[in-house]
């Protein structure tokens, strides 16, 4: 391998930042030795939280994206706290203060800018600094000493009234002060908004007791050492102890002009983002200048951070930026304001459609060029945001009828025809693939559904986006779409359909997950197909199931959900949600002894106490003193209740009681997906129970409606009617009938919402309550087997099933 | 093969395989370098870096299939022999030469 090459970064902020962690992603940290400056003395921090910071809804550690740890890791030096003074091209070098120098063969400007300082009279002290009570709002430490000023300060004047100027105000309001707005024109963020929706924004900001003062041209600051008030040209004045200008930003560009780069506003780059006159400087983010435009906003540099790394990295050499279409949102509590692209028509043919309820302050504008959509100010009313945010960045053809795009009337056109959906349009959310991804995959031979999600990892998320996948695959494939043999395998590793396979594994007696890779895959052992075979065995041989724990996932070893930081959770089971002060007391001990990270209210009715070492859990189990949850497997979880005819008014059944009794009686049941019960007292249906797998509601007439195939995460299903009946007994025994059937034909992973679909609730109906086929009686038996079968799996706290089952790390001596 | 002639390795005994349950890994704190050791069905052993190279997810937490690793978090697997990724661009994990001795114990290599 070539020697590696010197890739120095100048401006460790947001896009310099992100551009590292690119980078070296993509591996670029085997071929550049990587070396950073970076003129605040931190890692790197989310610059656009501080407005955060300043109202107080962030603490200052919350914003930090990456510690100095963290470019340790990646092996990247960075000068903290430096700032680079002076760049030689010809020797290409960087020099700073305390004589480093470090030679470059790639060189990257990231410096962002620095907020523009009026020409003030009075600004600063004989010493050259600002007068005392005069802030920029740029930086974590500019942050910092405005909230320390804000606590003794009592009047505060924001010089500038466009979007960081009023996050600044709103900010210093929650900090107790009195908050003035000084904008030089004749309204609030003249650069995004246009007159009439400026004005119904100072409504809102003057509405919170924010005064905007309007085409005030500040000329001067008061005051001795501290401020005093603010002078306007006009003669008049305004009194203040804390002046915070916000007046525009300008790229810092000096460094780069020194050194002979071609500068205009910004550092002129090509969409390569090299510098118009040295293919070996580059420069990203705030202070670039990329056809004519220097942006002020993230998006872009994210996208320019993303395209160098992948030219640097070599991972895509002809990687290209083309400029972003950018769109905000003022993050100011009480507000909802959104806005992108322009604010005006540009041509005749531009079509403008407005909609104003100024009572309700609410105004929407939408500019809409060639069908499509060329920019929108969105205020006061926020629910079609997402859906234009969205048409606007992939330039979607708009509905013929524009009231669609300006009030939600449900899901409608929220699909786009996959063709005309742009290469770069993220498709799979969970791993962030996009289209090109996908379509790169499919040229590359990818013929099915199954290959193109395993070449990219498209759809292995929560596999939401697995039609449009489908779709895709469809639409570019013209017709060589194949039909790969293995989508019908109940698991990859193991050739054969779940008949074959069940006939295989009763008929030659196979009784652990390793006996069958044995005899009926060649020996070769699948690590994705271990959970499925194991799932299924247990279904066929109950207790005489060879259980071999390394066919487990890790959460069914330890009985606890792993964490994205390698700790775990704990659930204990609380029957049908009811708690009591005993067992709250216990929790909150136990929470207490082991320093559990969080301790949260679940969507389940119940208590999770988070962030738990491995090593702490079974004597967290048996100071618990109760039973597991089961949150972590695919099993029954819980049943949710109300509280019926107990407590409430319009009561029809005891919800609360029998939701207990179903837990009590299907705690822990495996399945091939998790269950999630509940039981509503009325149809008023406080426990959700239509879209639970199995739910119970009450009706009038003291009898019980049993719902099955239910679901409310990340696809939405009413559960269909199975049967009505009247005793709680009756409810749990059609429940048992159904959640047998379904353990022994549902597919590994398939959750009842699909499988009720599959076969089909008619069908369900005739086998289930009509016995059509004879087996209920067999039904019944093989659940309460089951049941009687149930251990509560932290009992092992007791007796572990291998000495090292709950070690996290075992230290070892030096030989 | 493992010889402390190796230059700069220093060689550690992990102490008896069985602490590693069959079909498993078992993460150990070598000196001061976090390693993960395997004991797949196949028979092998095989150590490599404790932590993923995607998210830093604990590898020893794993499945196995053969020479195939499977990270708790995400799922993103790798060769355990080579260390190289499958099916991702995530950077390769470290490996380290290891052995179980005629005395049933793991011996392990650090550079
Ligand atoms: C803890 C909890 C969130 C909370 O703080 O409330 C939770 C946490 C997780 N859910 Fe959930 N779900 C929780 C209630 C829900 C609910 C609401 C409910 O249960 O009433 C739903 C919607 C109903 C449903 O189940 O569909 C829900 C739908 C999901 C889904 C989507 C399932 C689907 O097919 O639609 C997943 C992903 C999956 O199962 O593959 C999921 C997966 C997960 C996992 C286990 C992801 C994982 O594998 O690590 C999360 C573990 C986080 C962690 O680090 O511990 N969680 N999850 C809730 C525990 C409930 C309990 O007491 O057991
Ligand atoms: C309070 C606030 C709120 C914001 N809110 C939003 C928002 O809601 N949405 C949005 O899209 N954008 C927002 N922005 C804008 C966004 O933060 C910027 O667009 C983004 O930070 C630009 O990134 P950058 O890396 O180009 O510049 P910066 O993040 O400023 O990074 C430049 C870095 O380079 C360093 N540097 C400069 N010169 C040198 C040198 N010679 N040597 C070493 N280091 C040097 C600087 O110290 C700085 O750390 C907000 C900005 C602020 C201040
Ligand atoms: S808890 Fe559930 S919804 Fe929340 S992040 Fe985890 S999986 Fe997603
Ligand atoms: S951390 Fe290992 S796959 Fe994500």
């Amino acid at each position: 391998m070539a020697a590696k090459q010197r890739l120095v970064l100048i401006g460790n902020g947001m896009a310099g930042a992100r551009f590292l962690e690119e980078l070296t992603s993509l591996g670029g940290g085997e071929q550049y030795d990587i070396v950073a400056f970076g003129d605040e003395p931190y890692g790197n921090y989310n610059r656009i939280l501080l407005s955060g910071v300043v109202s107080g809804t962030h603490d200052p550690k919350d914003i930090f994206i990456n510690p100095l740890s963290w470019y340790r890791e990646k092996g990247v030096t960075l000068h903290a706290g430096v700032r680079a003074g002076w760049i030689d091209r010809d020797s290409k070098k960087v020099y700073a203060p305390n004589n480093i120098g470090e030679t470059y063969d790639k060189l990257v400007l990231a410096t962002g800018s620095q907020p523009f300082v009026p020409p003030l009279e009075g600004l600063t002290r004989e010493d050259g600094r600002f007068k005392e009570g005069v802030f920029v709002f740029r930086t974590l430490d500019d942050c910092s000493a405005i909230l320390a000023y804000a606590q003794q300060a009592k009047r505060v004047a924001v010089i500038g009234g466009g979007l960081l100027g009023l996050e600044a105000a709103r900010g210093l309001l929650k900090q107790g002060l009195e908050v003035h707005i000084v904008h030089l024109t004749a309204h609030l963020m003249d650069a995004q908004l246009d007159p009439s929706s400026a004005k119904l924004l100072q409504r809102a900001m003057e509405s919170m007791n924010i005064h905007v003062h309007l085409e005030k041209s500040s000329t001067a600051l008061l005051g001795n050492e501290c401020v005093s008030g603010i002078g306007f040209k006009d003669g008049s004045r305004l009194d203040c102890d804390m002046v915070v200008l916000s007046a525009g930003i300008r790229p810092n560009v000096d460094l780069a002009r020194a050194s002979g780069l071609t500068v205009q506003r910004g550092i002129v780059v090509h969409n390569d983002l090299s510098c118009r006159n040295d293919p070996n400087v580059f420069a990203i983010g705030e202070c670039a200048q990329h056809n004519n435009v220097v942006y002020g906003l993230v998006a872009p540099l994210w996208e320019q951070a993303r395209v160098l790394a992948e030219r640097l990295s070599g991972k895509n050499p002809q990687a290209v930026y083309r400029g972003s279409r950018v769109s905000t949102k003022l993050k100011v509590m009480g507000v909802d304001l959104a806005v992108m692209g322009d604010k005006d028509p540009r041509h005749e043919e531009d079509e403008v459609v407005t909609y104003v309820e100024p009572s309700r302050g609410i105004y929407k504008k939408l500019v809409v060029r060639d069908g499509k959509l060329a920019g929108a100010i969105l205020l006061g009313d926020g629910q079609m945001t997402p859906r234009l945010l969205q048409a606007f960045d992939r330039s979607e053809l708009l509905p013929e009828s524009r009231s669609e795009l300006l009030f939600s009337l449900g899901e409608q056109s929220q699909k786009l025809s996959v063709a005309d959906m742009p290469d770069d349009t993220q498709v799979c959310n969970c791993n962030g693939v996009s289209k090109a991804k996908l379509l790169a995959a499919i040229k590359g031979g990818a013929r099915s559904l199954k290959a193109v999600c395993d070449a990219t990892r498209a759809g292995t998320g929560c596999g939401s986006c697995k039609p449009q996948v489908q779709a895709i695959l469809e639409w570019a494939a013209d017709g060589l779409v194949a039909e790969d043999p293995s989508v019908h395998y109940y698991v990859p590793g193991v050739p054969l359909t779940k008949v074959e396979l069940v006939r295989a594994i009763k008929g030659q007696d196979l009784r652990s997950v390793s006996a069958v890779f044995a005899v009926l895959a060649e020996g070769r052992e699948d690590a994705a197909s271990k959970l499925g075979l194991a799932s299924l065995l247990k279904t066929i041989w109950g207790k005489d199931y060879e259980d071999e724990r390394d066919a487990r996932f890790i959460n069914d070893r330890v009985h606890a959900n792993i964490q994205n930081d390698g700790t775990f959770s704990v659930i204990p089971r609380i029957y049908g949600g009811v708690t009591s002060p005993d067992q709250l007391r216990r929790i909150a001990d136990v929470a207490e002894k082991y320093q559990a990270r969080m301790v949260k209210i679940t969507g389940g009715q119940r208590i999770d106490l988070l962030g738990l070492p491995k090593e702490s859990l079974p004597a967290v189990w048996q100071d618990l003193g109760m039973p597991s949850g089961h949150a972590y497997t695919k099993a029954f979880r819980t049943c949710k209740t109300c509280v019926g005819t107990d407590f409430c008014r319009y009561g029809l059944g005891d919800s609360t009681g029998l939701g207990i009794q179903i837990e009590q009686r299907f705690q822990g049941i495996e399945s091939p997906h998790k269950m999630k019960l509940a039981a509503s007292g009325c149809p008023r249906n406080c426990a959700e129970a239509t879209t639970k797998d199995v739910g119970a509601v009450a009706i009038e007439g003291g009898r019980w409606e049993v719902y099955v195939g239910g679901a409310a995460g990340s696809k939405v299903r009413k559960g269909d009617v199975l049967c009505v009946v009247d005793t709680h007994d009756e409810v749990m025994q059609y429940m048992g009938r159904f959640m047998q059937y379904y353990r022994e034909q549902g597919k590994y992973l398939e959750r009842t919402y699909d499988f009720v679909e599959r076969v089909g609730v008619d069908h369900l109906r005739q086998v289930l309550v009509e016995d059509s086929e004879g087996m209920c009686e067999r039904l019944d038996a093989e659940i309460q087997a089951a049941i009687n079968a149930y251990v509560d799996p932290w009992k092992e706290a007791d007796h572990p099933k291998h000495p090292a089952q709950f070690v996290r790390e075992l230290a070892v001596v030096e030989d | 093969m493992l010889t402390a002639s190796e230059t700069g390795v220093r060689i550690y005994n992990l102490g008896p395989l069985e602490q590693v349950p069959l079909g498993e890994g078992r993460a150990f704190l070598v000196g001061s370098t976090p390693v993960a050791v395997f004991r797949p069905r196949n028979g092998k052993v095989y150590a490599t870096q404790a932590l993923c190279t995607h998210k830093g997810g604990p590898l020893a937490d794993g499945l196995l299939g053969g020479e195939t690793l499977v990270c708790p978090l995400h799922a993103y697997r790798f060769n355990l022999a080579t260390g190289q990724p499958v099916g991702h661009e995530c950077s390769a994990l470290r490996t380290y030469a290891v052995v179980v001795g005629p005395d049933g114990c793991i011996r392990l290599a650090l550079p």
